[in-house]
């Protein structure tokens, strides 16, 4: 089982989430986040200060899938998510050990 | 015989002028990072709370008692826990009751105080404001509305800025607001940076909160400037103008001087400019047309737009540019009234502009200097003593940590609806003497 991760720009979340829906991922994680990378902050001016914001706000996207889906969500989410512009984010793929369904008890891929 | 309709708009701008305060601890408040917010707005709640019962117990006789010698001080004992001004004193050609003046100047009292807050922001331990808030309104205030609120009048005496050296100040340029930025810079100076001051990003932490609280000292002022002429008349009206339109153009001015420089109108510009074109127009709101108002708050927006900048450059942080602001402001305007007085305005006196050669120019500049330097110095002395002896400001933990919690042992804002782990229960005994050694109540 994988864990695929996704931090992408804010205003491309409902686009993730369909394209996630159309290859019948089942559920995921969204989490506000912030942080930099290449794109780097931005600046604001109060009374002629500037101020360096260095953390820029982001949407953490988390999708637990079999080992053959994640390529597949990885390709649904770049695709969804990409704008051309510095600043579209990553995606990464982490291998689960174990997962669990809270109600079931179920275990591994029937966990899914 | 008490003339109603003045007495009735006398005490609605007292209210008025009361609400300002309140306004100011928005204002402040929202400029603030987040950690410290209830703290700058209880410096506002605390000095309303102490100077109102100053001014009653002594504070209206020293600055409207007779006069004890050189238009300095009025008699601190005259007018005790304001003994003998319950009577309808009246003429029988109609006034205003003593009562209402009272309320009215004890608003104003309040706020002069509390503006200085503005400078010592995040840092200073709230008894030791509390005890400077009572002192300076005693041997700073007080005297200062004397010199500049009290007129001469028929068995009184009243102070020599008002009646010897015959400067215009309407409603308190030089009284409140160069009074309190000379008080603010002393103070922020006494006091030392904030940690981080310069190196780490201090925004404000609610703009909208601060945008509430310049529309709420707009209202109020309206009180503090048409109150002023302490009666519903022409003269009111003509302020009441004046104090719109140079506000309006004070903002523009602000605006555009940021427009130019950093290439965005902001919404703290706007609030800001607001309240610079508020002070500008305060002193000369009765001596100035319409569209010399417009001027005065245009220039003290622009002018106030760059003054704020140089606490970066001269290193001492005034942390809400309380000298930016009010002092910047309050020169300008009290300084404009001798450029821009026009016989025609209520206070029927020509400025250099309008032919009045520079005589009421060089009473003006004395007026704004003296008051200044006065006010810097003896605040100087009252901070620093205070410092050295009581402690004014709060140890680095404790200024990091944030002073909302450690000092008020209360938090501002709480947005996690998973609430913070805390029980709600109210805590008993052994566990609450437990709890405040550890946390709150340290100042």
């Amino acid at each position: 089982m994988k864990l695929v991760t996704a931090i992408v720009k804010p205003f491309k979340l409902d686009d993730v989430k369909n394209a996630l829906e159309l290859i019948g991922i089942a559920g995921l994680t969204v989490s506000e986040v912030q942080g930099f990378g290449r794109q780097r902050g931005h600046t604001e001016v109060y009374r002629g200060a500037e101020y360096q914001v260095d953390f820029v706000p982001k949407v953490r996207i988390e999708v637990v899938v079999g080992e053959i889906d994640a390529a597949r969500v990885v390709d649904a989410i770049v695709e969804a998510a990409s704008t051309g512009q510095i600043g579209d984010g990553k995606v990464w793929v982490t291998t689960i050990d174990e997962i669990v369904r809270v109600r079931t008890g179920e275990r591994g891929a029937d966990a899914l | 015989m008490v003339n109603t309709g003045d007495t009735a708009w006398i005490l609605t701008s007292a209210a008025l002028v009361l609400l300002m305060t309140p306004g100011l601890a928005l204002f402040y408040g929202g400029m603030v990072r987040a950690k410290s917010v209830l703290n700058m707005m209880m410096m506002s709640f605390g000095a309303l709370a102490l100077i109102g019962v100053l001014w009653v117990l002594y504070g209206y006789s020293i600055a409207f008692g007779n006069d004890v010698g050189g238009g300095l001080l009025g008699n601190p004992t005259e007018f005790l826990g304001l003994n003998g001004l319950m009577e309808d004193l009246t003429s029988e050609a109609g006034g205003l009751p003593t009562m209402a003046f009272v309320g009215f100047q004890a608003v104003f009292a309040i706020i002069t105080v509390a503006l200085i807050s503005g400078a010592i922001a995040d840092r200073a331990k709230f008894g030791a404001w509390m005890v400077f808030a009572g002192v300076w309104a005693t041997v700073v205030y007080f005297p200062i509305a004397h010199w500049v609120f009290d007129f001469d009048a028929d068995g009184h005496i009243g102070g020599w800025i008002a009646n010897d050296l015959l400067a215009i100040d309407f409603a308190g340029g030089t009284a409140v607001h160069i009074n309190a930025g000379a008080a603010a810079l002393a103070l922020a100076l006494v006091l030392g940076r904030r940690r981080g001051f310069g190196r780490e990003a201090m925004r404000p932490h609610n703009l909208p909160l601060v945008m509430l609280g310049a529309g709420l000292l707009w209202f109020g002022w309206f009180g503090f400037n048409a109150g002023s002429a302490l009666a519903a008349n022409n003269s009111a009206a003509v302020v009441w103008v004046n104090t719109l339109v140079a506000t309006c153009a004070a903002i523009l001015g602000w605006l555009a001087t940021e427009k130019l420089r950093d290439g965005h109108a902001t919404s703290l510009g706007a609030a800001s400019g607001a309240v610079a074109g508020l002070v500008a127009i305060t002193p000369s709101c009765s001596s100035v047309s319409p569209v010399g108002a417009i001027i005065v708050g245009l220039l003290a927006g622009a002018v106030c737009a760059l003054a704020v900048g140089l606490k970066y450059k001269l290193g001492y942080d005034d942390s809400l540019d309380v000298v930016g602001v009010h002092l910047v402001g309050g020169l300008w305007g009290t300084i404009a009234v001798g450029f821009l007085a026009t016989a025609e305005a209520p206070a029927g006196v020509d400025g250099l502009f309008y032919g009045g050669g520079v005589d009421q120019l060089w009473r003006q500049v004395v007026g704004a200097l003296v008051v200044m330097v006065v006010s810097f110095g003896a605040t100087w002395i009252i901070g620093t003593v205070i410092q050295r002896t009581m402690g004014f400001r709060l140890t680095e933990e404790d200024e990091v940590t944030g002073i909302d919690n450690v000092v008020h042992a209360e938090s501002g804002y709480d947005f996690t609806s998973l609430g913070s782990g805390g029980s709600t229960a109210p805590l008993a005994g052994q566990a609450r003497a437990e709890a405040r050694n550890t946390e709150g109540v340290r100042a």
